[in-house]
């Protein structure tokens, strides 16, 4: 299949020269379509001192299809749902913006950007989007808390 | 029926000129608007008809027409000319009824003939566009065919103005939206910015060719190889023809777009020209991607609108803008025979603007709970309280225990519908004002609600009902045909009245939710009376399609100067009520 050379090729490439702040592994050594990825919370960030899981999957038509991304930690985020999904919105991985061109790596930069710069008008929690543009102190103390209380280890 | 009307003027006429009824008769199907005659296919030039007969039925068919007797002269000069020559060497031979033998041989005459029919068909529909009824809108019809082919014209328009290649032409057509007038002035002004904005710019000018390029990796699938063939548009970005292929394909067949792909090269916006798309995507994938192209095409522009019914392959063109709609109710028909609104792509609901038809939809869904108890099928007899089920269009009931015989709608007595007692469609607005306190407030205002809205869902509901009883009656008719010596044409007439009927009932229904909406005034009195005369007589005609299919013969006509009547009354009704919405006098009693 025409794209396992290329999800073997970025796999290398980021294991071997990771973005900051992240790191991937594949979930099950023979699937190469389910990542896991790692995430640290950015510095300057509420998430900051958190560790992430990200879950990845890959279509069977990747790169023509983009991939999906989703939170496997617990996290307090405007484009993030407060579920068990954790499904994250990101404009580039929408059909119309996905190019077979673009590249896991930046998908998991802009994540990570994301983490450091919400994007409220754009949030799958109206709630936290609101609470983000009127009350931005309440909101770095909650979303703090919950970093402590799920994304650090040895708790 | 202007047309019709003209045939048989044309044939009164002919008949004064002392011809044989069969040649008057011939002559008039063949050309009833025109005042030359030539008629096809000569066997015996010989045997022509004295021109002084020809002369005259041409002058009576004028003076008769009398609407632009010179036009019709002038509309035929050549052909007028040359027959009355050659009939003028014939004259003194005999009259026959060969009369449409005459003149045939000839292709040529035969051709304008032909043509000059066409003008005077024009000049019909000419005449039909200045009688448009005040609720009628101007609007065309068109095939896929038609709506590519308006394409290519004004692809190829822009691209002669702006001296552009086609697909280029067609891009920025397509990014603008198909506003002509607005991209060529921005690409007079700025070139640049208009192209770079559509996905295009100028620089390189390689024609569309596949490449194959020693040491190219792909970066979509990683594959290298010194034999593979790669393809980029203007803007650079290479790609193996197989990745470039299936990104077409997948966009074209599960993402439905066409107009706006792009590039497959990250953050490159550039958008796939149909010259690339013709070298690299297989035949099949074309035609989808032309019938997507027409799709955008017709979504895109504001004067063209899908038909809604289903399978239905057409769309309307009209003129009819968004800001016009609190004037006018653009119903349109498609070449399919549906009825729809252009404004709102809803099924006909003259005479109730959009707006108003939304808010009223908007309304009974949100009642639903109360529409549900309202629109139940059941009533009981006003006399003898059995329980009553309706299983016919007409209201006029007749309770099968006790014989009373009442109305559906407002269960009175049926005796005082038939005369000038006739109140049904009227809600009395006295005894709600009679009502104290908010509580009876608002229950008065919930029985005019109940009241408008049980017309309109009776309507609605006794419409689908008078179809399934014409299904059943064709379906009688038919089996019966030889016994009550009916041809299949003789029984048409139950068509035509089935068709008027669910026109009305349509009509009728909409009216009472355009009622809800209207304040109450001597238009709204006046308003209500057509609603009643066309209700009476809508009922009245329903009620005659209720009887046993051996006495439907011997109502024929009955039948069919009731459907005339109804549609009168509709015509009236609905014209009446478009000028006053044209004219804006109409008072509303909310805010839209």
């Amino acid at each position: 299949m025409a794209s396992q050379k290329r999800i073997g090729k970025e796999l290398s490439e980021l294991t071997a020269s990771p973005p900051e702040g992240i790191s991937v592994e594949l979930a099950d050594e023979a699937d190469l379509f389910k990542w896991k990825v790692f995430m640290n919370g950015p510095e300057g960030s509420p998430y900051e001192g958190g560790k992430f899981l990200v879950n990845l999957t890959l279509p069977n038509e990747y790169p023509f299809k983009p991939p999906t991304v989703s939170f496997g930690t617990k996290i307090y985020h405007p484009n993030v749902t407060n579920d068990e999904k954790g499904s994250m919105c990101l404009g580039m991985l929408r059909a119309d913006e996905w190019k077979p061109s673009s590249k896991i790596a930046a998908v998991l930069e802009f994540a990570r950007q994301l983490l450091l710069e919400p994007m409220p008008d754009d949030a799958v929690e109206g709630r936290i989007a609101e609470q983000y543009k009127s009350d931005r102190k309440r909101y770095d103390e909650i979303a703090r808390e919950w970093t402590r209380k799920w994304a650090m280890s040895g708790q | 029926m202007i047309a019709l009307d003209n045939r048989k003027a044309a044939e009164a006429a002919i008949a004064d000129t002392d011809q044989s009824s069969l040649k008057a008769a011939t002559r008039a199907c063949t050309r009833a608007e025109t005042a030359t005659d030539l008629t096809p296919g000569s066997n015996s030039p010989s045997q022509l008809p004295p021109v002084t007969s020809l002369d005259s039925e041409a002058e009576s068919v004028t003076k008769v027409d009398g609407r632009h007797p010179k036009k019709n002269r002038i509309a035929t000069p050549a052909t007028t000319a040359g027959s009355m020559d050659s009939d003028d060497d014939f004259m003194s031979d005999v009259s026959s009824q060969d009369a449409f033998h005459t003149q045939g041989s000839d292709d040529e005459s035969l051709g304008e003939d032909f043509g000059d029919l066409d003008t005077g068909f024009s000049d019909d529909k000419d005449l039909l566009k200045q009688k448009r009824k005040p609720y009628e809108v101007r609007f065309d019809v068109l095939a896929p065919a038609d709506i590519e082919r308006e394409q290519t014209v004004q692809v190829h328009e822009v691209s002669t103005i702006l001296g552009l290649p086609p697909e280029i032409a067609a891009i920025l057509l397509r990014f603008s939206r198909w506003r002509k007038e607005k991209l060529i002035e921005d690409y007079m002004d700025h070139e640049q910015r208009t192209l770079e904005e559509a996905g295009l710019d100028n620089d390189g000018d390689e024609t569309a060719r596949t490449k194959i390029i020693p040491g190219f990796m792909c970066d979509i699938c990683c594959n290298d190889g010194d034999d593979m063939e790669t393809y980029a548009m203007r803007c650079g970005h290479r790609f193996c023809v197989d990745c470039y292929r299936q990104y077409l394909a997948q966009k074209i067949k599960s993402e439905g777009e066409a107009a706006r792909i792009q590039c497959p090269g990250d953050k490159c916006h550039r958008i796939v020209d149909s010259k690339s798309l013709d070298l690299l995507v297989t035949d099949d994938l074309k035609e989808r991607y032309r019938a997507l192209l027409t799709r955008t095409y017709v979504d895109d522009k504001d004067n063209l609108r899908w038909c809604p019914a289903p399978e239905c392959i057409y769309a309307v063109d009209c003129a009819v803008k968004t800001r016009d709609l609190r004037r006018i109710v653009p119903t349109v028909q498609c070449r399919c025979g549906h009825e729809f609104c252009f404004g709102c792509s809803l099924n006909d609901h003259q005479p109730a603007p959009c707006t108003l038809v939304k808010m009223w939809l908007q309304k009974c869904e949100d009642d639903s709970e109360t529409a549900n108890w309202i629109s139940a099928n059941t009533k009981e007899c006003p006399k003898c309280q059995s329980t009553i089920e309706k299983n016919g269009g007409c209201n006029h009931m007749t309770c099968r225990k006790c014989r009373h015989e009442f109305c559906w709608m407002c269960m009175g007595l049926w005796s005082e519908h038939g005369t000038s007692w006739y109140n049904c469609n009227r809600y009395e607005e006295k005894s709600g004002s009679e009502a104290r306190g908010a509580q009876a407030k608002s229950r008065a205002s919930l029985e005019r609600y109940l009241h408008y809205y049980n017309r309109y869902a009776n309507h609605e509901q006794s419409a689908k009902l008078d179809k399934d009883l014409y299904l059943k009656t064709e379906k009688k008719m038919t089996s019966l045909q030889s016994a009550s010596g009916l041809s299949w044409i003789e029984v048409q007439f139950l068509d035509t009245a089935s068709q008027a009927l669910q026109q009305c009932r349509q009509t009728l229904k909409w009216t009472y939710a355009f009622a809800y909406y209207l304040a109450r005034n001597n238009l709204t009195e006046i308003f209500e009376d057509n609603q009643k005369d066309l209700e009476m007589a809508v009922e009245s005609l329903s009620e005659m399609f209720e009887k046993p299919v051996s006495e439907l013969a011997q109502l024929k006509v009955d039948i069919l100067d009731k459907t005339a009547y109804c549609n009168k009354r509709r015509v009236i009704l609905l014209s009446d009520t478009a000028e006053n919405l044209k004219n804006e006098v109409w008072t509303f009693n909310v805010e839209w």
